[in-house]
């Protein structure tokens, strides 16, 4: 042996890089985030490191496994939840009304041998799985009217997605975790215009309904000043109503001949009789 | 171990010895250095000097050879040893650096023997087992990302409860709460929380009004938000810990701008009109108030004497009211009193010239 070493050292180095390299590549190691299908001359024969929801992580299957050289051959496939994003789509609603509904999944590979065998790659799945949910939002969403459409987790109407997608998605080894509307957006154009223009004039209404109210509001607070005014001279005047109209004339007259101090009032002449009651003294006491 | 170091130093023969074994180990094989003195470089250098310079060189080649020719016993012993604590030296760094890890306070390290997850290193320093065997991922549990949704500068529209559309943008804080959940169980946790924070924004702006969503509901829609984000994520055990959601921007949209800006000019306008009839009716009862209290007042001097208050006030009255006036008094009965009128629009006419003067 060692006599073999010395005489070819390059064959001898290059058979131990060799040997260790199959030996290494005998015992995988398999990461907790990975499955992995064993397929001996292209049958699938042992599946490692398989999802189970009940097992926490650090009892999985994960860590070292072995493999036959050159005769299995490993297959990863992704432990972990992944995600299929859909592109914005029209749904029509049972209304007639038209709306972009931008939807993912959220899916974890359960069957990881039912997977390779339907898909090969997660890359084919994905397209598969992106089909379907296409399909299925389409479908589910198009059966409601276009107000459940904009919340349709109130309705449980996602929980239907969800389920029919799963029915779908099982056959590939796949589990649904969660489907879930991104956005829902009014299509460019006419819709949104619309939108637009109901919204501005649902404002003019608003604040041509604001105006109106403080007009009233105005109004209602002028005429209680006007009956509390009312209210207090009666309470006032009310005592002794012959003397008020004395009063007030008394007012009136300083008012209307010689002007309340900001105005001055138009000249007037005064034509006295002597028999006005102020002049009763001017003639002469009669008794 | 020694055996390995014996081949790690024929290894190194090998790349020493450019011909190797292959080729005839005649004297044609010397490097053509030897023969021409000057060198391939064609410097000025002696044949003497360049001789000598070449020597050493020529002498570990022809030891080289020698080791792979079986020159007998263990070749190159001195070498041996000096790869030998190279190679030892190599695996106490190796181990030092693989098994001793020293976790800072924000950290986390999360552990896998062969792959499978083993446990968590917490702050401070760690051992584990070397590096083939045990990984550690360091994961960052204390300090809060942020991610930014729907930016300020472009629109992003959302529908509300009522179909209208918003202009929102916000921001989600969160970290890591569990690192070995974080680390194994989701794929791009990152875009993970940026759709879930879009689907629970709209999921719950679509259920309020636009008003609610633009004015003081927004505390309430954050914490809403936040809540089912936790929800969906925890149920897609993710590890993540969502610290809160905030709206930074919450407007309507460029195009419909201005009509609610006259939303806001009719309210201030409805107020000012409330404001000058509360100013009114302000004055007003103060002016009732002042006139009620000015009668009361002189009224309850009139009740002590009745007569004489009355005869006085009407006196002054008049007195006040006369002096100012033209009067003329017509004494004897049935005379027909002579109205001068075309004096009086003089004297008018006289006043308004003087006003405008």
């Amino acid at each position: 042996m060692t006599a073999f070493i010395r005489q070819r050292p390059i064959l001898s180095a290059v058979f131990a890089l060799f040997v260790l390299i199959v030996l290494l590549s005998s015992f995988p190691t398999i990461p907790e985030t990975k499955q992995a299908v064993v397929v001996r001359f292209g049958k699938p024969e042992r599946i490692l490191n398989r999802y189970e929801a009940a097992r926490p992580i650090g009892s999985t299957g994960a860590g070292l496994s072995y493999r036959i050289p050159f005769v299995d051959q490993i297959v990863w496939i992704d432990k972990r939840v992944l995600a299929v994003d859909m592109e914005p789509q029209p749904v029509l609603s049972t209304d007639q009304r038209r709306l972009m509904v931008d939807a993912f999944a959220r899916y974890r590979i359960v069957d990881p041998l039912l997977m390779y065998i339907r898909s090969t790659t997660e890359e084919n799945l994905r397209t598969q799985l992106q089909t379907i949910l296409r399909s299925e939002v389409r479908n589910e969403l198009g059966r409601q009217p276009f107000a459940a459409l904009l919340s349709p987790e109130r309705q449980g109407v996602m929980d239907d997605v969800r389920k029919s997608l799963n029915v779908q998605a099982s056959k590939f080894g796949v589990e649904i975790v969660d489907v879930r509307i991104k956005k829902t957006d009014l299509p460019d154009g006419t819709p949104l215009q619309s939108a637009f223009e109901s919204m501005r004039t649902a404002r003019l209404q608003e604040a041509r309904s604001i105006r109106a109210q403080g007009l009233k509001q105005a109004q209602i607070i002028r005429a209680q000043a006007d009956a509390d005014a009312a209210k207090t001279y009666a309470a006032s005047f009310g005592k002794d109503p012959q003397f008020y109209d004395f009063y007030r004339a008394m007012q009136s007259y300083q008012a209307t001949f010689i002007g309340d101090g900001t105005s001055k009032p138009a000249p007037t002449n005064i034509i006295l009789s002597p028999q006005n009651d102020y002049l009763k003294e001017f003639t002469g006491r009669t008794k | 171990m020694s055996t390995i170091a014996g081949w790690a130093g024929r290894v190194r023969g090998l790349f020493t010895d450019t011909k190797g074994p292959w080729g005839p180990s005649g004297s044609s094989d010397e490097p053509p250095s030897d023969d021409h003195g000057g060198g391939p470089w064609g410097g000025p250098a002696s044949r003497g000097t360049g001789g000598r310079s070449v020597a050493p060189l020529d002498d570990l080649l022809r030891r080289g050879r020698m080791r792979f020719r079986g020159g007998g016993g263990l070749p190159g012993r001195p070498n041996g040893s000096l790869i030998l604590w190279a190679v030892i030296g190599f695996f106490a760094i190796w181990l030092i650096f693989t098994s001793i890890h020293s976790i800072s306070p924000g950290e986390r390290g999360v552990v896998t023997r062969f792959g499978r997850y083993s446990y968590t290193l917490g702050p401070g320093v760690g051992l584990t087992l070397p590096s083939p065997v045990d990984r550690v991922k360091k994961v960052d549990v204390e300090s809060i990302r942020t991610v930014d949704l729907g930016s300020q500068s472009s629109e992003d529209l959302m529908l509300t409860g009522d179909q209208n559309l918003i202009d929102i943008a916000y921001s989600v804080r969160w970290n890591v709460r569990t690192p070995e959940l974080y680390s194994f169980q989701l794929a791009d946790p990152d875009e993970a929380i940026r759709q879930v924070a879009e689907s629970a924004m709209r999921a719950v702006i679509a259920q309020v009004s636009l008003q609610d969503a633009m004015g003081d509901k927004r505390s309430e829609i954050e914490a809403q938000v936040a809540d089912r984000m936790q929800r969906v994520l925890t149920g897609y055990r993710s590890g993540i810990e969502i610290q809160g959601v905030a709206i930074q921007q919450a407007d309507p949209p460029d195009e419909v701008n201005d009509a609610f800006k006259e939303v806001t000019a009719a309210q201030q306008d409805a107020k000012s009109y409330v404001n000058q009839a509360n100013a009114y009716a302000l004055q007003l009862t103060a002016k009732a108030q002042g006139e009620a209290a000015a009668f009361d007042k002189v009224y309850e001097q009139y009740r002590l004497a009745p007569e004489v208050t009355r005869r006085r006030m009407y006196y002054e009255t008049m007195e006040q009211v006369l002096s100012k006036v033209d009067k003329t008094i017509v004494e004897a009965p049935g005379v027909t009193p002579y109205l001068p009128l075309p004096e009086v629009k003089k004297q008018q006419q006289q006043q308004q010239q003087e006003a405008q003067q």
